[in-house]
């Protein structure tokens, strides 16, 4: 942000850490309560019920693009990423915000559209090398 | 339960304000309110503020007593934030307080200092209004945001970003007579279809401007107005808010807003209204495609309708159910934690026939604001009317 404290980081989570770990292993996974609400870390009851009862369950191994946008004005933690394609993906239990790559981002981002099938995992940023959930299209490298 | 009346109302001229504070800014708009009010300043029991990056944009935090000297009133002040509805949340608190006979006259308002800002430490401000984790950490700006929200409501109900121009359209032809607005020119469907891409589909001209201002109400009970005789003829009578999930990916629908939705209802029944009794709206249109959601939200149109509104003339100035006659967010400008305050400020000139565009609602009786902060997990709707 600001040259006066805008570039400190935000603080780091150990949980929401521990849940991209999971992820870049191929272990992502959702909190899913008793009544089939899934949320993502950190939690200490479900956020539509308020059930403490929260169960780790895998998330599905593709998911399904519900909206996407390529954003052309990044913030400036992003700005040598732009432009680039960020999707909300239905993964079964819960939704996931990331951004697509298909592995070769020099013509910009690749086509997306609602519907499409995306594979997760974690990649970089290229601005700052922070961790970031990254979507890529189911079966095409 | 007394009737809370708008005693005064008072703005800033939107735009840019380059070498003056937000305590300026404040200050401004509070004479200006209590100038138009007619209240003796030592009678305001209450000070509610609404501020969304003060700390980030002007290193200032604590802003309550600052605005409560900078608007001369010596009483409890408390700054209230909530996203982009930070001034809307002050001023529905404002309204309970007056109704529940707990003070006779407070000052509610807000302000926003942006411009001195560059645009990327904008763009990284609002931001924060979403979740830090699992949206801004996924590259989601907040024309982003609103951009996945604009798409979904394509795939749901369809609609083009031709439709989204005549919102756009509309809002600065409806600026051009407002002396508050940031931008009295006219935009056409062209001109708005051929600006640069912001987050698609969302191009320059679906986004509201950066913005420096202020916005300040004197609201008093029904009871003051009238034992000190003031011109007070337009009453706020219905109050509500909803809030929803922090992540658009965690609500339950990505083309709809239903804490707009849940605000609406409480507002309405607060009122003893109902969605067809509304004459006149200003919406929060911090984008093209947030018009559209929130009159359907507001339940003016059917989801999926509102897309079509301004397109085929409902919603301009000649239509049916003007919305956004002041030039809305898009045109008249963004000071984000003003925004709500000053949306009533606007409406109750409309409804009092004072506003330069009170011509094309003469005969309005019953308005509605619609505030939002961030991709609305959080909604303050008021309706007012013409009380005497």
């Amino acid at each position: 942000m600001s040259d006066d404290g805008g570039d400190a980081s935000p603080p780091a989570d150990r949980d929401h850490a521990e849940w991209l770990d999971a992820l870049a292993d191929g272990e992502g996974f959702a909190l899913v309560c008793p009544a089939g609400h899934g949320s993502l870390p950190p939690r200490r009851v479900c956020p539509e019920c308020g059930s403490p009862d929260l169960s780790r369950e895998p998330l599905a191994e593709a998911g399904t693009v519900e909206t996407y946008s390529v954003v052309h004005v990044p913030s400036p933690r992003f700005a040598d990423d732009a432009p680039y394609a960020t999707a909300v993906v239905d993964f079964g239990p819960t939704r996931l915000t990331g951004i697509v790559r298909d592995g070769d981002e020099t013509d910009g981002p690749p086509a997306v559209d609602v519907g499409d099938a995306v594979a997760v995992e974690v990649g970089e940023r290229a601005t700052d090398d922070e961790r970031l959930v990254v979507f890529r299209p189911a079966g095409g490298e | 339960m007394t009737d809370v009346r708008v005693a005064g109302v008072g703005l800033t001229p939107f735009g840019s304000h380059p070498e003056r504070t937000g305590r300026d800014l404040f200050a401004e708009a509070a004479l200006r309110a209590f100038e138009d009010a007619a209240v003796d300043r030592s009678d305001v029991e209450e000070l509610n503020y609404g501020n969304f990056m003060g700390a980030l944009a002007e290193h200032q935090g604590h802003q309550a007593p600052l605005m409560a000297e900078a608007a001369g009133v010596r009483c409890p002040a408390t700054r209230y934030e909530s996203a982009c509805a930070s001034a809307g949340v002050a001023v529905r608190e404002a309204v309970r307080t007056v109704a529940a006979g707990d003070a006779d006259v407070v000052l509610a308002g807000g302000m926003e200092r942006m411009t001195n800002l560059p645009t990327d430490e904008v763009t990284e401000g609002l931001a924060i209004a979403a979740d830090d984790l699992f949206e801004v950490r996924a590259g989601v700006t907040f024309p982003g945001a609103y951009a996945l929200m604009a798409n979904a409501y394509f795939d749901a109900y369809g609609g083009t970003r031709e439709d989204l121009a005549h919102v756009a359209s509309k809002n600065h032809a409806n600026a051009v007579s407002n002396e508050y607005a940031q931008y009295r020119e006219e935009v056409s469907v062209a001109e708005a279809l051929d600006a640069p891409p912001v987050a698609e589909p969302l191009h320059l001209y679906d986004a509201c401007p950066i913005t420096d201002g202020a916005s300040a109400l004197v609201l008093v009970s029904e009871e003051y107005a009238a034992e000190h005789d003031l011109d007070a003829s337009v009453a706020v009578t219905g109050t509500g808010q909803g809030t929803d999930r922090m992540a658009l990916g965690d609500r339950e629908h990505l083309a709809r807003t239903p804490a707009a939705d849940d605000a609406a209802d409480a507002a309405y029944a607060d009122a003893g209204v109902g969605a067809s009794d509304v004459d006149v709206a200003e919406v929060h249109d911090c984008f093209t495609i947030a018009e559209v959601l929130a009159l359907e939200s507001l339940g003016l149109f059917e989801p999926g309708e509102g897309i079509a509104a301004a397109r085929e003339g409902t919603t301009t100035a000649d239509g049916d159910l003007p919305v956004n006659l002041s030039g809305g967010l898009k045109a008249k400008g963004h000071p984000v934690g003003a925004t709500g305050g000053s949306q009533i400020a606007e409406l109750t000139r409309l409804l009092r026939g004072d506003h330069p565009n009170s011509g094309h609602v003469p005969d309005a009786e019953v308005g509605v604001a619609h505030n939002a902060g961030g991709t609305v997990a959080s909604a303050v709707v008021h309706v007012l009317e013409v009380a005497e």
